[in-house]
């Protein structure tokens, strides 16, 4: 890598947005975003899930165009149409999904598709001499011929961080890189990351971890909303402060007034050192009429934990009771037929059978209540549906595909489900995803009723304010655990926010001895 | 609420147009278009002889290709048809000639079950990819036939006892016609009216959420394929009784032949899609083209290339129409 890529005035922006916004069918989700990150420099991004971290940076990749704004490389307004334009100009991207071939080596996956060749033969003593350049450049320990496939995350990252190099790469989009990683790992990648810098690339980090933020960066921006609201040198940030930037919104009207709950009431659910994959020792109580809140980020093992106790993955150590009894029925059958029901996180490639009607859609988990020997009692079936689909205000004609509906309305369709059989316990895994607001209101309301019922409800949210709206408790999940129990005045986005957020060693009520981040 | 109607009423004026989709109903016209011209362009075509000749025909095909439409719906595919029909229909006929024809029957239909069932059982339970499954099995039975005829011919010329199973007559109809609707309505019914037809439907559609809707995926699944199984048996205990003789083969061009009915007919190759009364009209349509061609005297090759066009338009449409669904 010669020296030319990494001229440029030193006071000139590397990457710079200038009132940037976009939006997704009425939906904003950037807006008037300005930002200027210098060469050779680590800056961070952070905020929520949904606060736009991911579309911002998309945008700078060449995955997403702008609707507004302009987007700036060295001073020269650009308009990325894809990832390739975007490497044109040294703009490149390390997924959290990496896309490496396994079987070949880690020279070949890092010249992979611009292999020195003549004449259709690849020149092997050539790529060898710019595989050896770029790793004593950049200080890597890997080794040439070592297959990919064999290698541990964190290596596989700085493979897939040369290929980048390789390609010319001069600015480094790097989303949520330690998420996979472990300890040791950890450390190895942050020094990958140090080293990008010293060699006067440029890195834009994406991470959950504040800690990681406040370590590595030099600048830091906080999102939130689709709206930035500061862009600070990491020195005159911490941990606190950074999550007071990322919360700080009022509590809007679209939650409806939250049943009592007493001390004193039954406990539908008792779940006791539940060990699972991706749940690592969980144990909690929901009591009938309580809407508990299961809060955390994307990937801390809150849907695991939801399918443990639903019995749709394997439980490998604890109890599940329900209603004061240990199940009888093992597996997803002997749930339903206890009395829980799961509303999956997505509707689409969990809930519903999209070739089919909405009718079917309905009953599909509840055939034997509307069927004789066999046979669907298909003037039963009507009437139920119909009845059904009026509670959680579907209209229309039932015998339409469910894919015809809006997103609303095919998670509507699944509490209609849910409310054909009596049940104890009811599970929503991320229920207002891909809601528009309307219906919204509807959903909160249907979960409201369900609890107002004497039903023992749990919501699972990546979104903090629906959490806080709707639940009487909050867990907080990381790491497969709950780390935090928040009741009361304690509940508030900030307290969440931190637990979720929080870092080994951190202090905090719980003591969080969370080494895996 | 008054305000609030009209925003009802269209919203409820679309879906209903929409509900009868037309890809449902697709097969009816090209059918009925080559009927009406096969009846103009030949004076031999409408005749109840010709036709009640085309279903005895077609009664081994259209038995197996209702079995199959359920393997196709529950989001597997069953390649082995044609040669579980040779094993069955030698099995039947070898069985027949030493034990009689009630052993001959129970024979080949415990045959058909079990082909049906490993493969259901290897294709759900192990996971492997049904279409490998099944072809394997395809030529495990086929080598099974040829060891159970020693690559002769099953001859029953002189049983006119296991004749009787598909050639009485029955109110002017043979009884193979007969053995065939009324396996072909219990299928249809089945998946149009049982709980069984929607886990079927449930299963090819999105197999994790029948399952997290407590459907048992795999066995639902391997019911399919053994009802495949059987109906192969069937159609080879049909075939054999009409011609009277049997012999050991991989079955191939009967395999393609019940696929292609069941993909004509509008069965998504995907799963969650389909009907039994579609796949009766994409056979039937496949064996007008055929019975066509022999009226008109058109030579045989262009008959397959035809078959392969309308395979392909029809897999074309069935693709075409989940890109516009997107």
């Amino acid at each position: 890598m010669s020296t030319d890529l990494l001229s440029g005035s030193p006071q000139q922006p590397h990457v710079e947005l200038r009132g940037v916004g976009k939006s997704f069918g009425g939906t904003t989700i950037l807006s008037d975003i300005d930002l200027a990150v210098a060469r050779g420099s680590i800056h961070g991004l952070v905020g929520e899930n949904g606060a736009g971290k991911s579309s911002l940076s998309k945008i700078v990749a060449g995955l997403l165009v702008a609707d507004q704004g302009e987007l700036l490389v060295d001073g020269e307004p650009l308009v990325f149409r894809s990832p390739r334009e975007a490497l044109a100009h040294g703009v490149a991207t390390i997924a959290q999904e990496l896309a490496l071939v396994p079987s070949l080596t880690v020279a070949q996956n890092v010249f992979l598709g611009r292999e020195p060749a003549a004449g259709g033969f690849v020149q092997r003593r050539e790529l060898r001499a710019r595989f050896d350049a770029l790793v004593a450049e950049t200080g890597f320990d890997l080794r040439a011929d070592a297959v990919v496939g064999s290698l541990r995350t964190a290596d596989q990252q700085k493979v897939e961080v040369l290929r980048a190099l390789a390609s010319g790469a001069s600015f480094i989009i790097m989303d949520e890189p330690t998420a996979a990683l472990s300890g040791q790992d950890v450390e190895r990648l942050h020094e990958v990351v140090r080293s990008l810098a010293r060699s006067g690339r440029t890195v834009l980090l994406i991470s959950h971890f504040l800690g990681e933020v406040l370590e590595l960066c030099d600048t830091v921006t906080v999102l939130r909303d689709g709206h930035l609201v500061r862009t600070a040198p990491t020195a005159s940030e911490s941990e606190s402060s950074l999550i007071e930037a990322m919360l700080g919104r009022s509590l809007g009207s679209v939650f409806p007034q939250k049943g009592e709950t007493h001390p004193s009431a039954d406990v539908v659910l008792r779940v006791q050192d539940l060990v699972a994959p991706g749940v690592n020792g969980v144990s909690f109580s929901v009591r009938a009429g309580e809407i508990v809140g299961l809060a955390g980020l994307v990937g801390a093992g809150r849907s695991e934990i939801v399918h443990a106790i639903f019995g749709s993955s394997k439980r490998q150590a604890g109890t599940v009771t329900l209603g004061g009894t240990a199940r009888a029925r093992r597996g997803i059958a002997g749930a339903l037929h206890s009395g829980m029901f799961l509303i999956p996180e997505s509707r689409k490639d969990q809930g519903l059978v999209l070739q089919r009607s909405v009718r079917e859609n309905v009953t599909l988990s509840n055939l034997a209540r509307i069927s004789r020997m066999g046979w669907v009692q298909r003037r039963a079936e009507r009437l139920e549906v119909s009845g059904l689909l009026k509670d959680v205000t579907v209209a229309g004609d039932d015998r339409r595909g469910v894919a015809h509906l809006s997103g609303g309305n095919q998670q509507k369709v699944l509490f209609a489900r849910a409310l054909q059989h009596p049940r104890r316990l009811l599970i929503a895994d991320e229920p207002t995803r891909g809601v528009d607001i309307g219906s919204r209101r509807a959903i909160y309301d249907l979960i409201v009723e369900h609890a107002a019922r004497s039903i023992g409800v749990i919501v699972v949210s990546s979104d903090v304010e629906e959490i806080l709206g709707l639940a009487h408790r909050v867990l907080v999940v990381r790491g497969g655990r709950i780390i935090a129990e928040l009741e009361g005045e304690r509940m508030t986005e900030e307290n969440i926010l931190v637990a979720a957020f929080a870092e080994a060693g951190v202090d905090h009520e719980q003591k969080a001895t969370q080494v895996n981040p | 609420m008054t305000d609030k109607q009209p925003v009802a009423q269209a919203t409820l004026a679309g879906p209903r147009f929409r509900q009868v989709q037309w890809r449902s109903v697709a097969i009816l016209f090209p059918f009925l278009v080559l009927f009406i011209a096969l009846s103009i362009g030949s004076p031999r075509f409408l005749n109840p002889l010709n036709l009640l000749n085309i279903l005895d025909q077609q009664s081994a095909t259209l038995m197996i290709a209702a079995a199959g439409t359920l393997v196709l719906i529950s989001g597997g595919i069953d390649l082995s048809v044609g040669a579980t029909y040779a094993l069955s229909a030698v099995v039947a006929g070898t069985v027949t000639v030493s034990s009689g024809p009630v052993a001959g029957v129970l024979a080949a239909l415990v045959v058909g079950l079990v082909v049906g069932l490993v493969n259901g059982v290897i294709s759900t339970v192990l996971r492997v990819n049904s279409l490998i499954v099944t072809l394997a099995m395809s030529f495990i039975v086929a080598g099974v036939a040829s060891l159970v005829t020693g690559g002769n011919l099953v001859v029953l010329f002189d049983r006119t006892d296991f004749a009787a199973i598909a050639r009485t007559p029955f109110l002017g109809v043979r009884t193979s016609i007969w053995i065939m609707v009324v396996v072909v309505v219990v299928i249809g019914i089945v998946l149009a009216r049982t709980t069984t037809g929607r886990y079927l439907y449930a299963a090819g559609g999105n197999p994790e959420a029948a399952r997290l809707a407590g459907i048992r995926v795999n066995a639902v699944r391997i019911l399919g394929f053994t009802l495949s199984g059987v109906a192969a048996a069937l159609g080879g205990i049909v075939d054999t009784s009409r011609v009277l003789s049997a012999q050991a083969s991989p079955g191939t061009a009967l395999t393609f032949t019940v696929l292609a009915g069941i993909v004509v007919g509008g069965t998504s190759i995907l799963g969650g899609e389909g009907a039994v009364w579609r796949t009766v009209v994409g056979v039937l349509f496949i064996a007008l083209v055929g019975n066509g061609f022999n009226l008109l005297g058109v030579d045989a090759l262009f008959q397959q290339i035809t078959l392969g066009v309308i395979l392909l338009v029809a897999v074309g449409i069935d693709a075409w129409s989940r890109v516009l669904r997107r």
